[in-house]
């Protein structure tokens, strides 16, 4: 099953809806319920993630028999120093987005520890492209 | 274990959406306005206390199976937050009652 969403930045009222439609099919499908929980906190955090720091992104997904692959590719600033980014704490969210009860630098470190396997690509100026992978 | 609903004569709480579910069980309570901690550390079944009242309270509380949501502070959800819980059947809350006062007395109460 595959499944794409474009996310506009800057959309704070639409984050959650693509990791809210894949819960849906993977409970349709009889997924882990464990597994549904960890791969939607990662959804979501990928999804609030352009929604904070990208113009736009798109999210696709891929559901085979014995995983869910995730990509999802932004137009945005790009990660500078991806290492420092990963740190749980470390943020460069704005005082507005901060002010909703994001930006406290748990997002890439959320996503990590909900996923079997993530790898994260970034340009500076261009994009950060994130792959995950979960085992069901 | 407490269902919500037992909940509502001990503490003073206001349903603000009274078609959500309200005979969840209530496996723990969860306090926290960082809408990523919430996402990384709360248990599915926990009821969650917060000052934010944006629709993506909504998102979370769905997405983690929190049994419902106490906004704190005499804040209210808005609209689009509400909208979202109640289409998912989470039970929100509202209370005068500041974080502190809550957490101390769903303490006592689920510590009985």
């Amino acid at each position: 099953m595959e499944y794409t969403k474009k996310i506009i930045g800057g959309n704070f009222s639409e984050a959650g809806e693509a990791s809210s439609a894949i819960k849906k099919v993977l409970k349709q499908l009889g997924v882990d319920s464990q597994v549904i929980r960890r791969t939607v906190v990662a959804i979501y955090e990928a999804e609030v993630n352009v929604v904070a720091h990208a113009y736009e992104g798109l999210l696709s997904v891929l559901i085979e028999d014995d995983k869910i692959k995730i990509v999802i590719e932004d137009e945005g600033h790009g990660i500078e120093d991806i290492e420092k980014a990963m740190e749980a704490g470390y943020s460069t969210a704005s005082e507005k987005v901060r002010e909703m009860g994001f930006g406290a630098g748990m997002g890439l470190p959320n996503i990590k520890a909900n996923t079997d396997k993530m790898t994260i690509n970034s340009v500076v100026g261009k994009g950060t492209v994130i792959e995950l992978i979960n085992y069901f | 274990m407490m269902k919500i609903s037992e909940l509502l004569s001990k503490i003073d709480l206001n349903l603000e959406n009274k078609s959500a579910d309200i005979e969840h069980i209530i496996n723990g309570v969860y306090a926290s306005d960082l809408l990523s901690d919430v996402m990384g550390f709360a248990k599915h079944g926990e009821l969650w206390v917060t000052l934010q009242t944006h629709k993506n309270v909504a998102a979370i509380a769905g997405l983690k199976d929190l049994s419902g949501v106490i906004i704190v502070g005499n804040n209210k959800p808005d609209k689009e937050m509400l909208e979202k819980c109640t289409e998912d059947g989470i039970p929100v809350f509202t209370t005068n009652l500041s974080t502190y006062q809550v957490c101390g007395e769903l303490y006592v109460i689920l510590n009985q």
